[in-house]
C-alpha cells in the first residue's frame, strides 16, 4: 500500500494504511515536525499546510485524499532563506511559545497568494480558524499587512 | 552528568557545533557554589555554568524554560551586554538540570506578608531565603521570577567571563589587563591589536575566572532596557524551533497514553482488539494508565480506543454540582487563613451601607497548544529524557525513581515548551514517558498525549467561590470583609513534589489579602477545601480567581458608593502604594476614562499587584447588533526598570488574552468524575477576529523588579465584567460569562 507523497518538491514512498492523516506521515514518517499537531479535529489550525497551494488541515486529510503536492513551512522558507511572511513575522516579532506559528504562518501565505492587499476583515476571516493561546494576534494582523506591502512591492 | 559536547548537540539550536578545546564562565559565588554542570572534555577548563566559548563561537546558557515569556532572550541579553557580544551571533541554550540553575527569586515569594510593603530589609531577607531554593534544588521557571532571579546575577556572569578572555589577552600580550578593551567578541590591544574570543579561549581555559568585577552603569547597555529581537524568533518563524513533541530519535517508537477519565486507578485492560491493529506492537501497562506502542502516532491513538479498561472511580464527587457543594462546605470550617486583619470588620460603622455579594468561578484547563508529551530511552542503566518543563531536576528526580534508576543517571534534555501556563511546572508526562521506557529497555519512545487526553487530565485552575461583604459610607469604602473558598493548588503540587507543605496558603488567598488599598477595616480569609481533585498552578496561580473577586467587588462598592470606580481605586491606593497608583493613572490617561459611557458602549476598570508588579486594566465592551464585542483594552504595568519592552508588552497583552479567553468562555466540568470537556471546540479560546485592540503602557517607577509573565491575567476578567455590567447593567456574579451574556463568538 505504498503511495507516492511529493513534499516541498521531493516525492516520497510511504508504506502507511491510506486513512494515515497527512499531518501524522508528515510529522513520523517523514520527520518533517515544523507541521504541528494541537486538536486533530480541525479546531485550532496548528496542522496547516497547503496542497495544490490551497491552506488545508492536515490532520483532516487521509494520506490516500492527498491528490497534488504538499507544501509545509520548512518549503516555505528557511532561516537563512524566509519567505517574505517569515521575514514579516520576525520583524513583528510575533511568536511567543510558537506552537501555532507554522499553521499560522501557512494560512496566512495562503490568504495572501489569494489577496495580496487583505482588510482586517479579510484577515478575520481568513485566520479565525487558527488558535493562539499565547495570544499574539495583534502581531499576527500586523505581520500580515507589512508582509502584503512588501510582497507588493516586490 | 552532561558533557559540553553532548548538551550542544542535543538542545534545540539549529547548526550546532560541538565544543572542543573550549571554556566556560560564569558568575555563581552565592555561598559555596552548586557544582558545575558543564563537565569539560579532556583539556577542556569549564569554571563556570552560564558562558561557553570553543573556537567556534560563544553559546549563552539560559536555563530557564522558554514556554513564550522570551526568558532566554532577555537572560542572553544580560550576559551578552558585559560580555561584549553580539547577541544575533552567539548560540542560546537551555543546558542541563542542575542545581546551580537554581531560581533565586521564587523561595522569597513564599514569605509571609504582602509584597509590595516590603522593605529593603526584607528583600534581603528574601534574597536569602532564595538560598534555600539552592538546597531544594528548585530549577524552577514559574511564580513570574526570571527577572527578579537573573539580574543582575547574568550580568555578573558575563562581566566576569570577560575581564577572565581579557586576562587571558594580558598574559599573552606582555601587558596590564586595564589597558584592554573589549568589542565584538574582541579583545581589543592598544595599537588596535585584536584578538577573538575564540582564540582566547584555551588560554582562558587555564585560569582562575576574574570574579567581583564591577557592572556597568545602565547609561552603557546596548541591549538592557531596549527591545531586541528574541533569540528564538527564527526558528519560530520557519518550523524549526524543536519541541517536546518534535524530538526524534533513530529506531524510535511513537505511542499514546490513556489514563482514567475520572482521575482514579485502573484495575486492568483488555487490549486484545487494539493489538490486532495496523503498526500496533505492544499495550504496556503504566500502573494507573496504559500506553499503546505504535509506528505511527496516529496508529498508536486509534488503537488506545480500541482498548477496554477497567478503571476505578473517584475518591471525589462525581459531578459539577456535587464538587462545588463539597467545597461550600469549607466556608463552615475555621479559616485556613487569615492573611489580612484591619481594623474592625465585625461592626458595621454607624450610618454605613452594607453590601454583599457571592462570587463563583470554575476549574480551568491550561490547554497549552502543544499536548503533553515526553520522550525517553532507557539504554544500559541510563534514562535520557526530553520534554518541555518547567522544572528539570523535579523531572529528572521523578524519573529516575520510575525507571528505577540512580537521579545522577537521569539526563533531562529540556526543548522549547509550545505553552507552559503552569501545567509543565508538574512532571507527570515525563514520568509516564520515563515508565513506558523502563518497559521498552534500549528502544527510544515518545509518549504524546491526545488533545482529549490533555484537556481531561489536567492538574486544573481550581473553582473557588467568595463571600464577600463591604460597606460604604459618604462615598468611600469603609469595610471589605473577603472569604474564599478553595482547594490549596500549592499544597497538592508539594506534594506531588515530595515535600510536606505546612502552614497556612497564601497563594490561595493571593490576589486578595495583599491589595495595596488603604481600606481602613479590611479581612480576608481562605477557607481550604479537602476535595481530591487533582488541582495547580495556573498563569497567575490563586490571583487568577482573587483578582476577579476583589476587583468585582470593589466595583460594586462604588457603584454604591455612587464614586467613580476608576478614581475610587485612584484615592484609596495613592497614599499606600505610589507605583500601584501610577497605573491606574496611565489607564485613566490612555483611555480617556471620564467615568461615563454612550449607549451601546460599556467600559470597566480593575487593578491587581500581583508578582511584584501592579497592573491596571480598562476594557471596552461593545453592543454589535445583540452581541457583545472586546473591543478596546488598555493595560499600564509596573515591573520597575524595563528590561525588554517589547517582550514584557507581549506578555501583557498575551495574559490578557489568557485570561479574557477564560472569562468568556473557559470552563471544565465534570460528569461521572469525568471532565466533560474536550477539545478546543468546547475549551475554546478568543481569536484573531474577538481579540480585542490592545495598548500597553509600561511604567519603571516600581524600584523592585516584578514578574511579566502573569500580571496580566488577574485584572483581566475583572475588568471585563465591570464592562459588562456599565453596558448591561447586570453584575457578572459567575464564569464563564458566555453562559448569561450574548458574546461575540
Ligand atoms: S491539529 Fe489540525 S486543526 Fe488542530
Ligand atoms: S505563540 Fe504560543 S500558541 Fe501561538
Amino acid at each position: 500500500m505504498s503511495t507516492t507523497l511529493t513534499v516541498n518538491g521531493t516525492p516520497h514512498d510511504i508504506d502507511l494504511p491510506g486513512e494515515v492523516p497527512l499531518l501524522w506521515v508528515l510529522r513520523d514518517a517523514l520527520g518533517m515536525t515544523g507541521t504541528k499537531y494541537g486538536c486533530g479535529v480541525a479546531a485550532c489550525g496548528a496542522c496547516t499546510v497547503h496542497v495544490n497551494g490551497t491552506a488545508v488541515r492536515s490532520c483532516q486529510m487521509a494520506l490516500a485524499d492527498v491528490d497534488g503536492p504538499v507544501t509545509t513551512i520548512e518549503g516555505l522558507g528557511t532561516p537563512d532563506a524566509m519567505a517574505a511572511i517569515q521575514a514579516a513575522w520576525v520583524d513583528h516579532q510575533v511568536a511567543q511559545c510558537g506552537y501555532c506559528q507554522s499553521g499560522q504562518i501557512m494560512q496566512a501565505a495562503a490568504l495572501l497568494a489569494d489577496n495580496p492587499a487583505p482588510s482586517d476583515d479579510d484577515i478575520d476571516m481568513a485566520m479565525q480558524g487558527n488558535l493562539c493561546r499565547c495570544g499574539t494576534y495583534p502581531r499576527i494582523r500586523a505581520a500580515i499587512h507589512t508582509a502584503a506591502a512588501k510582497m507588493k512591492e516586490a | 552528568m552532561s558533557r559540553i559536547g553532548k548538551i550542544a548537540r542535543r538542545t534545540f539550536l539549529i547548526g550546532s557545533a560541538a565544543v572542543v578545546g573550549g571554556v566556560a564562565f560564569g558568575a555563581y559565588y552565592i555561598g559555596r557554589p552548586a557544582p558545575n554542570p558543564l563537565k569539560p572534555e579532556p583539556g577542556q577548563a569549564v569554571p563556570n555554568p552560564f558562558v561557553v566559548i570553543d573556537q567556534d563561537g560563544v553559546t549563552l546558557v539560559a536555563p530557564r524554560a522558554e514556554m513564550g515569556q522570551g526568558v532566554q532572550t532577555t537572560w542572553a541579553a544580560m550576559i551578552a551586554e558585559e560580555l561584549d557580544v553580539d547577541l544575533g551571533q552567539v548560540r542560546v541554550i537551555h543546558g542541563p538540570a542542575a542545581a546551580a540553575y537554581y531560581n533565586t527569586a521564587m523561595m522569597g515569594g513564599l514569605l509571609p506578608g504582602k509584597e509590595y510593603e516590603m522593605t529593603a530589609f526584607q528583600h534581603g531577607i528574601a534574597d536569602v531565603l532564595g538560598k534555600v531554593g539552592k538546597v531544594l534544588g528548585a530549577q524552577i521557571t514559574g511564580g513570574s521570577t526570571s527577572m527578579a532571579d537573573g539580574f543582575p546575577r547574568m550580568c555578573a556572569a558575563g562581566a566576569s567571563a570577560r575581564e577572565t578572555l581579557k586576562e587571558a589577552a594580558a598574559q599573552r600580550l606582555g601587558i596590564d589587563r586595564s589597558r584592554l578593551t573589549t568589542r565584538d567578541g574582541k579583545v581589543i590591544a592598544p595599537g588596535n591589536v585584536e584578538l577573538r574570543y575564540e582564540d582566547l579561549a584555551a588560554d582562558a581555559a587555564k585560569l582562575s575566572p576574574v570574579t567581583d568585577v564591577a557592572l556597568r552603569d545602565p547609561s552603557q547597555w546596548r541591549y538592557l532596557g531596549k527591545s531586541v529581537p528574541r533569540v528564538d524568533m527564527a526558528a519560530k518563524a520557519t518550523g524549526t524551533a524543536e519541541f517536546g513533541i518534535d524530538v526524534r530519535l533513530p529506531g524510535m517508537k511513537f505511542a499514546a497514553l490513556k489514563a482514567n477519565p475520572a482521575r482514579a486507578g485502573m484495575a486492568g485492560f483488555d487490549a486484545s482488539d487494539a493489538l490486532r491493529m495496523p503498526g500496533v506492537e505492544q499495550v504496556v501497562d503504566l500502573g494507573d494508565a496504559f500506553a499503546v506502542v505504535a509506528t505511527n502516532t496516529w496508529l498508536a491513538l486509534q488503537a488506545a480506543e480500541a482498548v477496554k479498561p477497567d478503571w476505578d472511580a473517584a475518591a471525589y464527587p462525581a459531578d459539577t454540582d456535587a464538587i462545588l457543594a463539597r467545597m461550600a462546605r469549607a466556608f463552615d470550617g475555621s479559616p485556613d487563613s487569615t492573611m489580612r486583619d484591619d481594623g474592625d470588620v465585625a461592626t458595621l460603622p454607624a450610618g454605613a451601607t452594607e453590601v454583599t455579594a457571592d462570587y463563583t468561578v470554575p476549574y480551568l484547563a491550561h490547554a497549552t497548544m502543544e499536548p503533553m508529551n515526553a520522550t525517553a530511552l532507557l539504554k544500559d542503566g541510563k534514562l535520557d529524557i526530553w520534554c518541555g518543563n518547567q522544572a528539570p531536576i523535579l523531572v529528572q528526580d521523578h524519573c529516575a525513581a520510575a525507571a528505577g534508576v540512580a537521579k545522577e543517571d537521569v539526563e533531562v534534555h529540556t526543548t522549547f515548551l509550545g505553552g507552559g501556563f503552569g501545567r509543565r511546572g508538574d512532571f507527570d508526562y515525563a514520568v509516564y514517558a520515563a515508565k513506558l521506557a523502563r518497559a521498552m529497555d534500549g528502544t527510544p519512545v515518545q509518549l504524546t498525549w491526545s488533545r482529549e487526553e490533555d484537556m481531561t487530565h489536567d492538574f486544573y485552575r481550581p473553582a473557588a467561590l467568595a463571600r464577600m461583604k463591604g460597606a460604604v459610607k459618604d462615598g468611600k469604602v469603609v469595610m471589605l470583609d473577603g472569604r474564599i473558598a478553595s482547594q490549596s493548588a500549592i499544597r497538592q503540587y508539594m506534594t506531588r513534589m515530595g515535600l510536606s507543605p505546612v502552614g497556612p496558603d497564601k497563594v490561595m488567598v493571593e490576589g486578595a489579602f495583599n491589595q495595596p488599598y488603604g481600606i481602613p477595616n479590611y479581612r480576608i480569609r481562605g477557607y481550604v477545601s479537602d476535595l481530591a481533585l487533582p488541582v495547580g498552578s495556573w498563569r497567575s496561580v490563586g490571583n487568577s480567581h482573587n483578582g476577579f473577586f476583589h476587583e468585582c467587588f470593589v466595583d460594586e462598592l462604588a457603584h454604591a458608593a455612587g464614586a467613580d470606580p476608576l478614581q475610587m481605586r485612584y484615592d484609596l491606593i495613592r497614599d499606600i502604594h505610589a507605583p500601584s497608583a501610577g497605573t491606574l493613572a496611565a489607564v485613566r490617561e490612555m483611555s480617556g476614562w471620564t467615568g461615563k459611557t454612550p449607549d451601546g458602549i460599556g467600559r470597566g476598570v480593575a487593578f491587581c499587584y500581583s508578582f511584584g508588579t501592579p497592573v491596571a486594566t480598562v476594557i471596552e465592551v461593545r453592543n454589535e447588533d445583540g452581541a457583545i464585542r472586546i473591543a478596546k483594552a488598555w493595560i499600564a504595568c509596573d515591573a520597575g526598570l524595563a528590561l525588554d519592552p517589547s517582550i514584557i508588552e507581549a506578555q501583557m497583552t498575551g495574559a490578557l488574552v489568557y485570561g479574557l479567553s477564560a472569562a468568556c468562555f473557559g470552563e471544565i466540568t465534570f460528569s461521572d468524575g469525568a471532565a466533560e470537556q474536550q477539545n478546543f471546540y468546547d475549551y475554546d479560546a478568543l481569536r484573531i477576529h474577538n481579540c480585542p485592540e490592545m495598548e500597553v503602557r509600561v511604567l519603571e517607577t516600581n524600584p523592585y523588579l516584578g514578574g511579566a509573565g502573569e500580571p496580566g491575567t488577574p485584572g483581566s476578567m475583572p475588568a471585563l465584567a465591570n464592562a459588562i455590567f456599565d453596558l448591561t447593567g447586570t453584575r457578572p456574579r459567575k464564569l464563564p460569562l458566555m453562559h448569561d451574556f450574548d458574546l461575540l463568538v
